[in-house]
């Protein structure tokens, strides 16, 4: 067994005293409390007539998810003190350079918190009631219920009783938030699922992002082994306006001959950026976008290959890094320098947006320090290619392989991510950092 | 409990289907707007110039809520299909389908938002949902008067199949096999020796357009394209001067009140609801923006407010105290939320439930304090979220933009 230790974020306020449950009585969103509850309920329009395929009619400004009822009740969460810190007064900027790394000073979020064991070895384990889980959560660090509706109209309940036939997804706010707006989309959370992609909770995902309708709200997912703390399947989403350096990067088309004729789906390969990935865009309808993806991702998981994925351009544009960090990290393969930082390389870090704890590394961060920190979370160009060969296998693609030219890759020092690798670098350990066998 | 549809949220409707009732409700309020956007700054006179120059282009106005289509040329319509009347109002993104590459959006996007000139290969669909390469030119046209952004112009110059050559090294190289679906008509069309028959099945066909990545202008293309921009930014040079209201290619830096960027504005103007900024920094905390919303609330237009103080809202019966908490919680950096006696310009009165809440800008400094108001008698929104509730979403949204906007430091307004 490979694991790290990290000082884990507290993404709820009932983390703290996670493993001894508190009865209840206290409104939390466990099966003790949910059914019998009322909640707003935001239903979205389900019917499979073309979504993101279509952008014609523009109708007017659709304000009202975003700004009403995301924003609206963070702000009043906000008044509310159930936030750690004051996000907006994080000190924020834009990291001199080509790619417009963005850096922020955050020297609350980890504080006050001890290095717990992680587990990176398994990417996919059974939930544990006994671990801190979103069940676990107070109802007031709920904001509403997001479930698929009927018809196509979207519709909103400022209060709709939830009752016991009942799974509801809901949107949580995230008590350590890295930009403002900063929630949790925890997909049918009465049923424990653990961290893990299904095509079903996947499509939930990428229906926030269309109902967001900003470019600027991005939805992103860590698999276990590749940053997620909690294994209790989530979504984190934030504001963030402008674009993260990953979407800026040129992508190559992989031409695809078979498998993607009906439904126009397009798979490219990121080109020139420190993480080698996958970008999924375009398509007949979300359906058929969410459906690859989760398929790609249900293929990682299942050959245990840690990853991350953006949600980015309200759900049109979806960016999938299988990455090795941690077990690097387990392997004492990371420099110490980079590890001292204790930046966490998921799925935001992956995108751009580094959160730093230290004043120092804020104001020294560059981008080569970006581009050093993420050129560590790749796989190297051998292996990626190899689970590159998995995931179009698994999701029935074919691609013209000896058509693509190879890329130079600025940087990115090759890498070798095998687990085997396991045995030969125990005997040297950076301090934080633990393997057990 | 309140249980309502909401018939237009995050929603994209097909490219082909007429605009929906909503939509239209919408445009019919902004339509004098609309229609005023250039002659109000260009005199009458300017459809006729516009009229005259060649070719494809659009005008918007960032000012307008939405960013709508401000003039749509001859030109443009007749390469697009649509009529007038369905584009004057509406977004550009109108256009675009499923095969339109989103980093290319992207690159626009952010070019608006950092109000500079790009020119970008893109797919666009016309009304009868047939797509056709384009080039896209697009560039900001600057007020003189007070250094923000006017209208955007973007000018669209087809990008036609190339002839023999390129087609054959398509086809015969690498590239010409990156076509997934559609190799057997590029082959054949490469057999045909590209001659207009095929073009235009394959036109017609649209799977060789859509599987194209990208289609590389010609430098007769490019120059195309920037001559109409010159043409076009010479007649509204041209016709500014009979308003006053001259405008420029190049943004003038003005003193007095820092205007905010564009793309500030462009954010802000998609919250629809009753708000102001004011500026701690400024002697006196004037106004630097106000919504559309407030100005048909209060009955001022922007200009008699912008650069004053808010305090003109109140009048002889509004209560001292509550004034007096306002200031107090200002000076605090606090949020509050007070219900207070305010008056239109009309000098008419009525109930205004306020909130006012700092705004912090990227170094995490407060930049802005934003006043939202609603007043008590209108109806409410018809969604069952409480009068708070909405004045905090649009204290939210207007913290995300701040933020957010500073952080690249708009080039209208250097970070401070
Ligand atoms: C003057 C002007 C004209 C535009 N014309 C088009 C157009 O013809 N086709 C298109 O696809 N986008 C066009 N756009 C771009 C869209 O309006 C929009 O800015 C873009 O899709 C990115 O923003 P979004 O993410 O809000 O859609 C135009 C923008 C401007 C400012």
């Amino acid at each position: 067994m490979l694991t790290i230790k990290r000082v884990p974020t507290v993404l709820s306020n009932y983390q703290e005293d996670s493993g001894e449950s508190r009865g209840c009585g206290r409104n939390c969103l466990g099966k003790c409390c949910l059914p019998v509850s009322k909640l707003p309920l935001y239903a979205f329009k389900s019917d499979a007539r073309p979504e993101i395929s279509s952008c014609g009619v523009d109708e007017p400004p659709s304000d009202f998810f975003l700004n009403n009822l995301l924003l609206g009740g963070w702000e009043d969460r906000m008044s509310r003190g159930l936030f750690r810190y004051d996000v907006t007064a994080c000190e924020t900027k834009v990291i001199p350079g080509e790619y417009g790394f963005v850096a922020q000073l955050n020297e609350g979020r980890h504080l006050k918190k001890r290095p717990t064991e992680f587990r990176v070895d398994r990417v996919l384990q059974p939930f544990d009631p006994a671990k801190f889980n979103f069940t676990k959560v107070g109802q007031e660090e709920v904001l509403f219920r997001f479930e698929a509706g009927e018809g196509d109209k979207a519709r909103f309940l400022e209060s709709a009783a939830v009752g016991e036939a009942n799974t509801p997804s809901v949107v949580a706010i995230n008590v350590s938030p890295i930009e403002y707006g900063h929630v949790l989309l925890i997909p049918r959370v009465l049923d424990c699922l653990p961290q893990r992609i299904d095509p079903d909770s996947f499509l939930l995902a990428l229906h926030m992002a269309a109902e967001a309708g900003s470019p600027y709200f991005r939805l992103g997912y860590n698999s276990l082994g590749a940053f997620a703390t909690i294994n209790h399947l989530h979504f984190q989403a934030y504001f963030l306006t402008m674009p993260f350096p990953v979407e800026k990067a040129p992508t190559q088309r992989i031409p695809i001959v078979k498998g993607l004729s009906q439904s126009k789906v397009k798979v490219s390969k990121l080109l020139n950026y420190p993480v080698r990935g996958l970008v999924y865009e375009g398509g007949n309808t979300l359906k058929d976008l969410s459906d690859i993806v989760a398929n790609s991702c249900i293929c990682l998981q299942e050959n245990n290959i840690p990853f991350n994925v953006l949600i980015s351009d309200s759900g049109r544009r979806i960016f999938l890094f299988p990455q090795c960090y941690a077990e690097k990290q387990a392997l004492g393969e990371v420099s110490q320098e980079i590890l001292d930082t204790q930046v966490n390389p998921a799925v935001w870090e992956i995108s751009g947006h580094m959160v730093l704890k230290r004043k120092k590394d804020y104001d020294e961060a560059s981008e080569e320090y970006a581009w050093r920190l993420l050129a560590e979370v790749s796989l190297s160009e051998a292996r990626f290619e190899e689970v590159k060969a998995y995931i179009f296998e698994a999701t029935g693609l074919e691609s013209e392989e000896e058509k693509i030219e190879p890329e130079e890759n600025k940087g990115t020092t090759p890498h070798q991510s095998s687990t085997t690798a396991a045995a030969a670098a125990a005997n040297h350990f950076p301090e934080g950092c633990l393997v057990l066998q | 409990m309140v249980a309502l549809t909401i018939p237009s949220i995050g929603r994209r409707a097909e490219n082909t289907s007429p605009p929906s009732a909503a939509a239209e409700v919408m445009a019919g309020c902004s339509l004098r707007l609309i229609e005023q956007s250039l002659t109000a700054r260009y005199s009458d006179w300017i459809a006729e110039a516009l009229d005259e120059i060649q070719g494809c282009f659009l005008i918007t106005d960032p000012g307008i809520a939405g960013h709508p289509i401000v003039f749509a040329s001859r030109g443009f319509l007749a390469m697009s299909g649509y009529s007038r009347e369905e584009v004057l109002g509406r977004n550009g993104r109108m256009f675009q389908g499923p095969a339109t590459n989103r980093r290319s959006v992207l690159e626009i996007r952010e070019a608006i938002r950092e109000e500079r000139t790009l020119q970008i290969s893109l797919l666009n669909y016309r009304k009868d949902g047939t797509p056709h390469w384009i080039l896209f030119h697009i560039f900001p046209v600057f007020g003189v008067d007070d250094g923000r952004v006017a209208h955007f112009v973007a000018v669209q110059v087809p990008i036609p199949r190339r002839s023999r050559s390129l087609s054959e090294a398509r086809c015969g190289g690498a590239r010409g096999r990156l076509f997934g679906a559609c190799r057997n008509e590029v082959r054949s069309d490469c057999d045909l020796g590209c001659n207009l028959a095929a073009d235009l099945f394959v036109d017609v066909d649209n799977r060789g357009l859509e599987a194209e990545e990208s289609r590389e202008a010609s430098e007769q293309e490019k120059e195309r394209a920037s001559d109409a921009a010159n043409s076009i930014l010479s007649a509204l040079t041209h016709c500014s001067k009979l308003t006053g209201r001259v405008v420029s290619s190049k943004r003038c830096r003005v003193g007095g009140i820092p205007t905010l960027s564009s793309s500030l504005i462009i954010s802000l103007g998609r919250i629809k609801q009753s708000f102001v900024l004011t500026d701690p920094q400024l002697p006196d905390m004037p106004i630097v923006y106000a919504s559309d919303e407030f100005l048909s609330l209060t009955g001022y237009s922007r200009h008699e407010i912008l650069g004053h103080n808010y305090e003109f809202l109140n009048g002889p019966d509004t209560e001292v105290e509550v004034l007096h908490q306002i200031r107090q919680s200002i000076r605090a950096e606090c949020a509050c939320t007070v219900r207070l006696l305010n008056y239109r310009k009309d000098r008419s009165s009525f109930w205004n439930l306020l909130h006012v809440s700092p705004v912090r800008n990227a170094s995490g400094k407060v930049a802005f304090y934003v006043n939202v108001q609603i007043d008590e008698n209108a109806k409410s929104d018809g969604l069952g979220l409480s009068p708070h509730m909405r004045q905090l979403g649009v204290v939210g949204a207007v913290k995300v933009a701040v933020r957010s906007l500073s952080l690249c430091a708009g080039p209208s307004r250097p970070s401070s």
